[in-house]
């Protein structure tokens, strides 16, 4: 049997709110416990919410980025269950009104190819607290600094057809909601996590299969991982003549595995009913028209600018597109140096490379943009050679400089062009070392193409990596092929 | 005013006046109310606690406040504060076993305001338990009993507060209303109360039983005294969303109200089945006063009058449930000892925190809000609220203001309802006002026998001014509000 997997993905992205959606406590990450938590975040008697509007702002900027359908009426509904990190018993989110309606989000596979994928609704909500099982010798510690953190819980259709695709929806939304700066989209600090729906159905067949949901998982890597786990466990369940049961299940990256939380049976009526303490959300035409005034160059249009503009691959395109601040940076260092395909690669592989190897963010960039561009400009007008240029980028990686221009200028990078000043170190270099010379000149001419490379290596080091490479090679070519 | 009148006797705006002209200091005020209330309270039962070096600090300050040359009108009055409205460090225990053990880490925004103003706290009174009952007995403190007689409820759930205006133990009292729970105590125990617009009162620190009915209020001695109170805690709270932005209107200017050609509605569903016949009879003489005063009367209809109750025990229970979701055991108030697991924390800090009414309460309206009834009976109830509300927006189209009894009885004995459902039909006048979020305020208006007996007047929304000043006209027409009870008289 042939069998599709049906994903739906619930993304909560965690909104760059200065203060916390119903309080006016912060919402700073890493505080000593309960030190952002006020009596309206404790939920202490007689406390009240008041609706934050920077939080709503940043919901309908999300909505218009996926084209969505922004409600000029949406409501606030409480969630009723009880657990001890929900202060209140019940949680304040949206339901049957949510602020942004249906859109669509279109995402790119690694193969190139493109899918639309629909947005059914996104909602604002409160994040709960934390429980802390360690430290408390058989308690729980109970950390209120994220209760009340905004959320903007985004639900897609069940369109996606494989873990890649899943991956690639996330990545989408993690694009928009850093471009737009309304989630640092920090997805180690939980900034950025997501259920994941998952069903199977034999290939062909409409009726959706029943679905188990993947809660909070918190990297792109743990997407992947979890959703070819469940998928091979769902298989082997259906083909060993049992049925997949609607529960709600953890993903443990530890065991790489998916564990049951809780079934259907189990599972908690949440009574919604609209809370009495906050108004309904009305959001005229005129603020939508003011925020959609304010929203930056989106991903998918920065992509295909790069392409159609900048003459950038399909790929170099999506890669640079990819965070904002990534596309940032690119475009500065373009903006410096002036040449785009340049600029793309010095990003993609020398700062990314080792950004990768030193498990740094582009953000905290020890070489930032200005300075890689003054690198990459010295490239193109040939001031230094790719060699040098390396030299350059690794001394503005450790600081020993503040700018490529210095550190040429520091350490005599500059190329030298001058064909006068390399012939006269060629010709020592023919001088110094006889053997090699009478060893080239014995040797067959289509041997003597690799022979040539340890003269280029002695006049690049005499030079101190100053010479122009092409130069070099053509001056060595021409003097020892005449001297036989 | 006549100083031959004992302080005890005054009412709110005699003392303010006292104390502006020196006649008395707000030490010598308080002092004198606190051993009343220790003389006194033991039998009645209306303070829950009682702020005494609190409240004697808050005196100097306002004497030093006066001296000073800064005091505001009600700067060194006393009074009380039923006790669910948050204090910061005293008790506040809402009458309930679960918050026995709790003191408010911050003040309700009223009382922030009465700070402000330089009101001096007493302490806090006796109520249902987290405001859920018309008898006071609810109560993890115990019932009050009724000055005017002692066999008698206050009525609830502003009980405690009340009792104390009526047996001098406060001059003036904060309470909260939610089907009734100012205006029917304030008819049972003879005093004012006035139960305002919802959203004119920040409800910020007022511990919430049913978020879309609780409205803070006045408890006093005349409608001048509420007026003075009004003018104080009344407007838009930055911290309660619910709150509306509105200017305030200075009250007192509002009390010289002419009653010639006003124009009173009698709604025909509150002089129906079940009026006692000397509630009756006091509440039409009463309203002969306004005829006399050259007001008219008329016949109004509220055709959906029979379905306030069932609306407010869908609505009300339903909020309640949700918002007592909070007392788990896990922050603050009541825990269970040594909880086995969570579900065992959960269980049995509720099942002890929590009394009778309280659970019957969360019950229903978790019932209401589940899965497959929430539209037969939370929908629905939204739905007849909006018909109630209409009644009363049609109503206003022909009239200024509705009167009719605040109760359908005198004070009832303590112990007279032990059936809940007999209990819930008390409110049957009161109650519609809540779901239609309009002011009412209830003002003595005779006696039965030893108990006193409320007349209610109805407003439309933001018409406090009016109400206040048909209410004020009344008592300068009548002296009912100047009757006291004899509990207590002997001591003076």
């Amino acid at each position: 049997m042939q069998w599709e997997v049906v994903i739906g993905l619930e993304v909560h992205a965690q909104l760059a709110t200065q203060s916390k959606i119903f309080s006016g406590s912060s919402t700073t990450y890493g505080a000593e416990p309960n030190t952002q938590a006020s009596a309206v975040d404790l939920g202490l008697p007689g406390t009240l919410p008041v609706l934050n509007e920077q939080a709503v702002a940043m919901a309908v900027r999300f909505g218009l980025a996926v084209n969505a359908a922004v409600a000029g009426h949406s409501v606030f509904e409480r969630k009723n269950y009880f657990y001890p990190d929900l202060p209140k018993g019940y949680q304040t989110s949206q339901m049957s009104q949510p602020i942004v309606g249906p859109g669509v989000l279109e995402i790119l596979l690694e193969d190139g190819t493109r899918k639309s994928i629909r947005i059914h609704h996104a909602h604002l909500e409160e994040d709960a607290g934390k429980s802390l099982h360690e430290d408390f010798q058989g308690m729980t510690g109970i950390d209120l600094n994220r209760a009340g953190t905004p959320l903007l819980e985004i639900v897609s259709e069940p369109d996606l057809r494989s873990a890649k695709e899943a991956v690639a929806y996330v990545k989408a939304i993690h694009a928009i909601v850093t471009y737009l700066g309304i989630s640092d989209g920090n997805m180690a600090e939980g900034s950025l996590r997501c259920d994941v729906n998952i069903s199977m159905r034999p290939k062909g067949q409409e009726a959706y299969g029943t679905r188990a949901e993947i809660k909070n998982v918190n990297s792109f890597r743990f997407i992947e991982r979890a959703i070819h786990f469940e998928v091979e466990r769902q298989i082997d369940l259906i083909e060993d003549g049992g049925r997949v049961v609607q529960e709600t299940r953890l993903y443990d990256p530890e065991a790489d595995e998916t564990r049951s939380m809780r079934s259907k049976e189990e599972a908690n009526d949440y009574r919604y009913f609209p809370c009495p303490d906050l108004l309904p959300v009305e959001v005229d035409e005129a603020y939508i028209e003011h925020l959609r005034g304010t929203l930056p160059e989106m991903p998918a249009e920065k992509r295909a600018r790069f392409e159609s503009e900048l003459g950038l691959s399909a790929y170099d395109a999506s890669v640079l597109s990819g965070t904002r601040e990534m596309a940032d940076f690119f475009e500065e260092v373009k903006g410096v140096c002036g040449d785009a395909k340049q600029a793309a690669n010095w990003v993609q592989g020398e700062l990314s490379g080792r950004l990768n190897k030193e498990n740094l963010d582009i953000s905290v960039s020890p070489v930032s943009a200005a300075q890689l561009g003054g690198l990459v400009k010295r490239i193109v007008d040939e001031t230094i050679n790719g060699k040098a240029a390396k030299q350059v980028f690794a001394a503005l990686w450790d600081g020993e400089g503040t700018s490529a221009d210095e550190v040429i200028e520091s350490r005599g990078l500059k190329q030298v062009t001058d064909s006068g000043a390399i012939e006269a170190v060629v010709d020592q270099v023919i001088a110094d070392n006889p053997a090699q010379v009478t060893q080239y000149q014995e040797a067959e001419v289509d041997k003597r193409g690799k022979m040539i490379g340890f003269f280029v290596g002695q006049v690049m080091k005499a030079s101190r990596g100053t010479a122009n490479p092409q130069q070099v090679n053509k001056v060595l070519k021409d003097k020892l092929d005449s001297l036989s | 005013m006549s100083s031959s009148i004992a302080l005890h006797d005054k009412t709110l705006s005699e003392l303010a006046q006292g104390l502006s002209v020196g006649e008395y200091t707000s030490r010598e005020l308080t002092e004198a109310f606190l051993a009343r209330i220790e003389r006194l309270d033991g039998e009645l039962n209306s303070y829950i606690t009682v702020c005494r070096e609190e409240a004697l600090r808050d005196a100097d300050a306002a004497d030093a406040r006066r001296a000073a040359g800064k005091a505001a009108p009600l700067t060194g009055v006393p009074m009380a504060i039923k006790d669910i409205f948050c204090t910061e460090g005293v008790r506040t225990s809402c009458g309930s076993k679960m918050l026995d053990n709790f003191i408010s880490p911050y003040d309700a925004t009223v009382i922030e305001k009465l700070r402000a103003e330089g009101v001096v706290m007493l302490g806090k009174t006796n109520l249902d338990e987290f405001a859920m009952g018309s008898s006071n007995e609810n109560s993890y403190y115990g019932a009050v009993k009724n000055p005017w007689d002692l066999t008698a409820v206050p009525g609830g759930s502003s009980g405690g507060s009340a009792a104390a205006v009526a047996a001098g133990l406060a001059p003036a009292a904060l309470g909260t209303d939610t089907g009734g729970s100012i205006r029917q105590p304030a008819a049972f125990c003879g005093i004012t109360g006035l139960k305002p617009t919802y959203g004119r009162v920040s409800r910020y620190g007022m511990i919430a039983y049913a978020s879309s009915l609780d409205q803070g209020g006045p408890m006093a001695r005349s409608a001048e005294d509420c007026a003075r109170l009004m003018n104080v805690i009344a407007g838009a709270d930055p911290r309660d969303s619910t709150s509306v932005v509105r200017s305030v209107p200075n009250y007192i200017e509002g009390l010289n109200y002419n009653l010639k050609g006003l124009k009173i509605g009698l709604p025909k569903e509150y002089f129906g089945e079940g009026l006692s016949a000397e509630v009756e009879s006091s509440v039409r003489a009463a309203i002969k006063v306004f005829e006399d005063a050259g007001a008219s009367v008329q016949e109004i209809s509220l055709p959906h009058t029979h379905l306030a109750i069932p609306t407010y025990y869908v609505i009300a229970p339903a909020e309640a449930s949700s918002n007592l979701s909070r007392y788990d055991g896990v922050r603050f108030g009541h825990r269970c000892a040594d909880p086995k697991d969570l579900e065992d924390l959960y269980k049995r800090t509720r099942e002890e925190g929590f009394g009778d009414e309280v659970k019957r309460r969360i019950l229903i309206g978790t019932h209401t809000l589940s899965e497959g009834f929430f539209d037969a009976y939370y929908i629905k109830a939204q739905k007849v609220r909006r018909l109630i509300r209409q009644d009363f927006l049609d109503a206003f189209d022909q009239v200024d203001v509705l009167m009719g009894p605040a109760a359908p009885t005198p004070a009832f004995d303590l112990g007279a309802h032990k059936d809940p459902l007999s209990m819930y039909l008390q409110d049957l006048y009161t109650i519609a006002i809540n779901l239609a979020g309009i002011p009412g305020i209830s003002v003595p208006a005779g006696l039965a026998g030893r108990r006193p007996v409320g007349l209610q007047i109805l407003g439309p929304h933001f018409g406090e001014q009016t109400l206040l000043g048909v209410a004020h006209q009344f008592q300068q027409l009548t002296d009912w509000h100047r009757q006291r009870p004899e509990f207590g008289q002997e001591h003076a």
